[in-house]
């Protein structure tokens, strides 16, 4: 007999706080726009996605200035999870039990807090990715940088910047992807909290943690 | 006759050829061939440009070279470039003049660059031309370039170049710069003519002591159809720079070929994986047991 929702709800931790999720779902769009114009400039099967920024001249100059935003946007979040996202030993013990992870077999994984080892590869690997990116794409930014580097650095800039937006995209597929997989986890972003059964389930030393804390307290990050 | 049809035989981002495409021959193409060792630099092409074309540049600095303007600009499409250049062999001074600009590539490293399908074309002339109404002015053309050659315009953010005149040539005109060069330094006609004429220049040049006089038509850039007639073909480089062997970038080839078809591999095995992980496993579901058992740690802790 399934829980009712309202006792689903009772019970319910709170995992994310109104200015994370602002915070994450602007990051979330720019990545978004930034994929769909850069898409758009990488192979010709692509470039009608541009007339979704008003032409491909538009899309050409949108594109950087989406990256600003997603770069300020995400160092928020980087700030916010950083310390929640340093590597410890049950992540190294998860990572050899990879074979579990994707079998859905948590009950042979060791208890975790907050993130697991693949958030905070995601985590990590987005944060390198995105300096990596905006740094490349000041380089093929013509239309303000075009003085400071010579054609040879852009060629290899414009290379990189393509490379490196593989790298970003796949680790988005994977990270949408194990949000829809794992249920339970999106209305962490939309609505803010998890069910007890979820927090049990997957991040089990967080539940703990957040158990012992009084119950007024506004959650961090 | 060379002018007579302005077929597109290529465009950019466009893959495959282009439907009643006649195959290029060399009779039908057109050439410019500038010969250095006539040119006086009197600028007279520079001047024809801007005419014809109805371009102006802004006044400019000297800065003590004859070199006017200093660079290719969105509205100098041609550019005398002077260079002083000490021959080791005779220790004497040579004072090398050479007209930049588009160099026409028979495989042009802007059209393989461009993103934008038909911002470029190539004609069956071997015209290469920029399409101001598809252009979004990216500035890949710039990094597809072996010579350094299209510039972008602050004003409207497009990119310019030489168009070899295409717009005289198709009624049968030669381009405006060796319409207007005083010395004819400058000719234009059919590949086969213009060879042959380049042919007749060098060994009048070798019978005058210049042994290593020759025709610069890259072949890493599967010819041009802007060809210079050289008295030190040698080095090429003596003329301002102009490249030994230009070929497109082996990174703008990277970037252009093998990326593409990677990148698409990596993030579409990326979403094929979940979706098969997902049929196979289904979802990652919380039970009812989960759901007690987290329930008791929550409200135990209080």
């Amino acid at each position: 007999m399934a829980i009712d929702p309202q006792t689903l709800e009772k019970h319910a931790v709170s995992r994310y706080s109104t200015g994370a999720r602002v915070n994450h779902w602007i990051t979330a769009i720019s990545l978004i726009l930034l994929a769909l114009s850069g898409l758009a400039l990488f192979h010709p099967w692509l470039f009608w996605l541009t007339a979704l920024f008003g032409g491909g001249s538009s899309a050409r100059a949108l594109h950087p200035w989406i990256g600003v935003i997603l770069f300020f946007s995400f160092a928020g979040l980087f700030f916010r999870f950083v310390s929640l996202n340093i590597w410890n030993r049950d992540d190294t013990e998860w990572m050899k039990n990879i074979g579990d992870v994707v079998k859905g077999r948590e009950e042979k994984l060791p208890e975790l807090g907050k993130y697991n080892a693949g958030q905070k590869l995601v985590f990590w690997g987005m944060s390198l990715l995105i300096v990596a990116l905006i740094s490349s794409g000041v380089v093929i930014w013509d239309k303000y940088f075009d003085h400071l580097t010579g054609v040879d650095q852009k060629r290899w800039a414009q290379l990189f910047h393509a490379w490196l937006a593989v790298g970003a995209i796949t680790i988005w597929i994977v990270h949408v992807y194990a949000a829809i997989w794992v249920r339970g986890t999106i209305r962490a972003m939309t609505r803010g909290s998890v069910t007890a059964g979820w927090a049990f389930r997957h991040h089990r030393k967080w539940l703990r943690e957040e158990a012992k804390k009084p119950a007024d307290i506004a959650p961090k990050a | 006759m060379a002018t007579a049809a302005l077929e597109i035989v290529r465009q950019s981002a466009t893959s495959g050829g282009v439907v009643g495409a006649l195959a290029p021959k060399d009779d039908f193409q057109v050439v410019k061939l500038i010969d250095t060792s006539k040119c006086i630099g009197c600028k007279a092409c520079q001047s024809a440009c801007l005419e014809w074309n109805d371009l102006r540049e802004d006044v400019g600095v000297n800065v003590g070279v004859y070199d006017n303007p200093h660079d290719l600009t969105e509205n100098s499409w041609t550019l005398m470039r002077f260079t002083e250049w000490e021959n080791a062999e005779s220790g004497k001074l040579e004072w090398l003049i050479r007209k930049d600009g588009c160099m026409h590539c028979a495989d042009p490293g802007c059209l393989k660059a461009c993103p934008s399908p038909g911002a470029i074309v190539q004609y069956s002339n071997g015209i290469v031309d920029f399409n101001h109404d598809a252009c979004i002015g990216c500035g890949y053309c710039i990094k597809g370039c072996p010579f350094n050659i299209p510039r972008i315009s602050k004003a409207n953010e497009k990119a310019y170049k030489c168009t070899l005149c295409v717009d005289r040539v198709s009624v049968g005109q030669g381009p405006a710069c060796a319409k207007a060069c005083p010395t004819h330094a400058i000719s234009f006609g059919t590949t086969v003519e213009m060879k042959t004429l380049a042919d007749q220049r060098i060994a009048d040049l070798k019978s005058r002591g210049f042994r290593n006089a020759g025709l610069y038509n890259p072949p890493g850039v599967g010819g041009t159809h802007v060809m210079y007639v050289l008295h030190h073909n040698d080095q090429p480089e003596a003329y301002a720079g102009l490249p030994y062997n230009p070929r497109i970038s082996p990174v703008v080839e990277l970037w252009k070929g093998a990326t593409k078809y990677a990148g698409f591999a990596i993030m579409g095995l990326a979403a094929i994986a979940g979706l098969v992980h997902h049929t196979v496993m289904g979802a990652n579901r919380v039970s009812d047991r989960d759901e007690t058992e987290g329930e008791r740690i929550k409200e135990g802790g209080k």
